[in-house]
């Protein structure tokens, strides 16, 4: 059962062209944010650049406070931009859209619904002219991916927080987005349930390579799942402070990294560039 | 076992929890631990009703000894020693006509309840003898293009409580599709919200007769033509915008405190307004506008009596005020076995919204 959705799925939802593989999916450009109060101007963001590059899993860390979840929302179009400009493949954005996937740090699950309508919410919208079965197929498909396949018609607001957060990473998914933001997607969770969901993440991740932007407080996490850590000084007028190339071979495993001889001078510069 | 799941389940339900208990008692499964449940479930609830229909019956005892020494004196001053000791002898042989009229005791309450039964069986019956002997006759009418003869005799107490469900429940329909539409609208835009706000605020705390008297002026007019007795029609449109209120607040309410969450899911996946509106504002808003909808019934059984006094629409408030314009002996229990019957199914019509909310809501742990 399992192996023939899996055949079925590539030839509904595979769409896209091929890229030369450097192309800049994502691109911030002089970004700026200001929030007007009584005493003046709030600068939050400002000269903030950033390319990231097709199939590339970016993590940003930071301080509490520092802009990092603005940044986000404005790259998700739920914030509006100040100044400067964010495009996708080129193309400026306006507004919010399906091509920027968004994991929310709460599940944000409709909690009326049973978790396959949750995901189809998503996929209905996203393929219109696809027959009914075959957006189910691909709702199912996702559920499975995330460990799911017993619940598909389990109402939101009967799972556990950390399988509310699978339903939320099927949803992302399965929309097919060009950019994946994740805000602290699992901030939420106990330490145990944390780590299989970066796995599961990490697991489709490897196989769909969709363009991810990701925010976490965590150094494991930002080393285990990035290409490339990116490190935000402290706000007002935060901006980019650092960045580090993460060079383990994907697809990686948490024991492979964890036994890595650069991991812990990867850990090292990230702590030192927080505590500073 | 089974069959007493689903009883505690069904009542519990219907927030009607204590019957399970109850019936523990009654069928011999009551453990230990449930004694104190019990005591304050069900023994001090039904104890409160024995106080209360004691304390009843001895104020009412003593109201009546207060009329009836009062008369007495009063036939002693006016008419001499001769009437006071007739009326007397009157008032302790239980004649009807010599009663002191105040208010009456709880076994009175009950006589009038049957009375009033007996009387909906005659006129019941009487109006089954009626249809069947013009069935042949209407049939024929029917055929021939005319209308059929109606039964037109007085209604019985059960029919009037009947006239009057139907007219909250109008009402209470006509304000479910004024109220929750439009609060939908508000509730979205801030600007509908600016423009309706004053008309909310002005004309929520509107009484219930003069919200009739409004209808009346309009209804008179655009009924103008018409034969048709237009007191059902006024009453129950006096009734729906009297009680629309809350469902109008609450909704709007509802509709604009959706979790922000929920509107960025479907900002970014684009959902259209229809879809927004029906797939995510609206569900998540349910339990706010049945708190609303539970209020609106409430509010619309509660004016309807009034109303129906002002109208001359048949019903219970009809009821209640010939009874009292009446003055017969006893009217006013009759009066009070009315007033229980509203109470009774005041009390039901709100169960009734718990147990849809209930059952459409996704927040089990909202409903109260």
């Amino acid at each position: 059962m399992r192996t023939i959705i899996e055949q079925k799925i590539p030839k509904i939802i595979t769409k896209s062209t091929p890229f030369p593989s450097n192309e800049v999916m994502l691109d911030l450009k002089n970004l700026k944010k200001v929030y007007p109060t009584p005493k003046g101007d709030y600068v939050v963001l400002e000269d903030l650049n950033l390319q990231i590059k097709k199939e590339e899993f970016v993590t940003i860390i930071g301080h509490s406070g520092c802009g990092k979840t603005t940044m986000l929302s404005m790259i998700a179009g739920l914030n509006p931009i100040s100044g400067g400009n964010i495009s996708v493949l080129g193309k400026h954005i306006r507004g919010p859209g399906p091509d920027r996937g968004v994991i929310f740090q709460s599940p944000s699950l409709m909690p009326w619904m049973t978790s396959l309508q949750n995901v189809l919410l998503g996929v209905n919208q996203v393929f219109p002219d696809a027959t009914k079965s075959q957006r189910n197929t691909i709702a199912k498909y996702y559920l499975q991916k995330v460990g799911l396949e017993d619940s598909f018609h389990k109402k939101a607001s009967e799972l556990s927080q950390g399988m509310q957060q699978r339903v939320g990473i099927a949803r992302a998914f399965a929309i097919k987005p060009k950019v994946l933001l994740l805000d602290e997607p699992f901030g939420m969770l106990d330490s145990l349930t944390r780590g299989e969901l970066q796995d599961i993440l990490i697991e489709i991740w490897n196989k769909e390579k969709i363009t991810a932007v990701m925010i976490t407080h965590d150094v494991d996490e930002a080393i285990f799942l990035a290409d490339r850590v990116v490190m935000m000084t402290s706000g007002p007028r935060a901006k980019i402070g650092d960045i580090l190339d993460i060079n383990f071979e994907r697809p990686r495993t948490r024991k492979s990294v964890l036994e890595h001889d650069d991991y812990y001078t990867y850990r090292k510069h990230l702590i030192d560039f927080l505590e500073h | 076992m089974k069959a007493s799941i689903t009883f505690g389940k069904v009542t519990n339900f219907l927030g009607l929890g204590f019957f399970s208990t109850l019936k523990n008692l009654f069928t011999g499964k009551l453990e230990k631990e449930d004694f104190k449940v019990l005591l304050r479930k069900t023994i001090v609830p039904l104890a409160s009703i024995v106080l209360f229909i004691g304390l009843w019956h001895l104020g009412a005892k003593s109201l009546y000894n207060i009329e009836a020494k009062f008369k007495i004196e009063k036939a002693l001053k006016d008419q001499g020693q001769t009437a006071a000791d007739a009326l007397k002898v009157c008032i302790a042989s239980g004649e009807s006509t010599c009663q002191p009229n105040t208010l009456p005791s709880p076994a009175q309450v009950w006589e009038s309840y049957k009375s009033l039964l007996r009387d909906h069986h005659i006129i019941s019956s009487d109006k089954a003898a009626f249809i069947e002997k013009t069935a042949v006759l209407n049939a024929k009418r029917i055929a021939a293009g005319k209308a059929a003869i109606t039964y037109t005799g007085r209604p019985s107490f059960v029919d009037q409580i009947f006239r009057s469900l139907q007219t909250v429940f109008a009402g209470f329909l006509l304000a479910l599709l004024i109220a929750v539409p439009l609060g939908i609208f508000i509730g979205l835009s801030p600007t509908l919200k600016s423009a309706f706000n004053w008309f909310i605020q002005i004309f929520k705390p509107v009484s219930p007769v003069v919200w009739y008297l409004l209808v009346f002026m309009i209804v008179k007019t655009l009924l103008i033509d018409s034969n048709e007795d237009s007191s059902f029609t006024i009453s129950f449109i006096s009734v729906g915008f009297c009680s629309m209120w809350a469902t109008l607040v609450n909704t709007a309410m509802g509709v604009s405190t959706v979790d922000k969450d929920y509107i960025n899911v479907a900002k970014v996946l684009k959902l259209g307004t229809f879809q927004k509106i029906f797939k995510v504002v609206l569900p998540s808003s349910l339990p706010l506008i049945f708190t609303g909808l539970k209020i609106t019934l409430s509010v619309a059984w509660m004016v309807l009596i009034a109303i129906e006094l002002l109208a001359q629409s048949p019903g219970l408030g009809l009821f209640v005020w010939e009874e009292f314009q009446n003055g017969a002996n006893d009217s006013n229990a009759k009066i009070i076995v009315a007033m229980f019957v509203i109470g009774i199914i005041g009390f039901l019509l709100d169960r009734l919204m718990l147990t849809i909310q209930n059952w459409v809501s996704f927040d089990k742990t909202d409903a109260i």
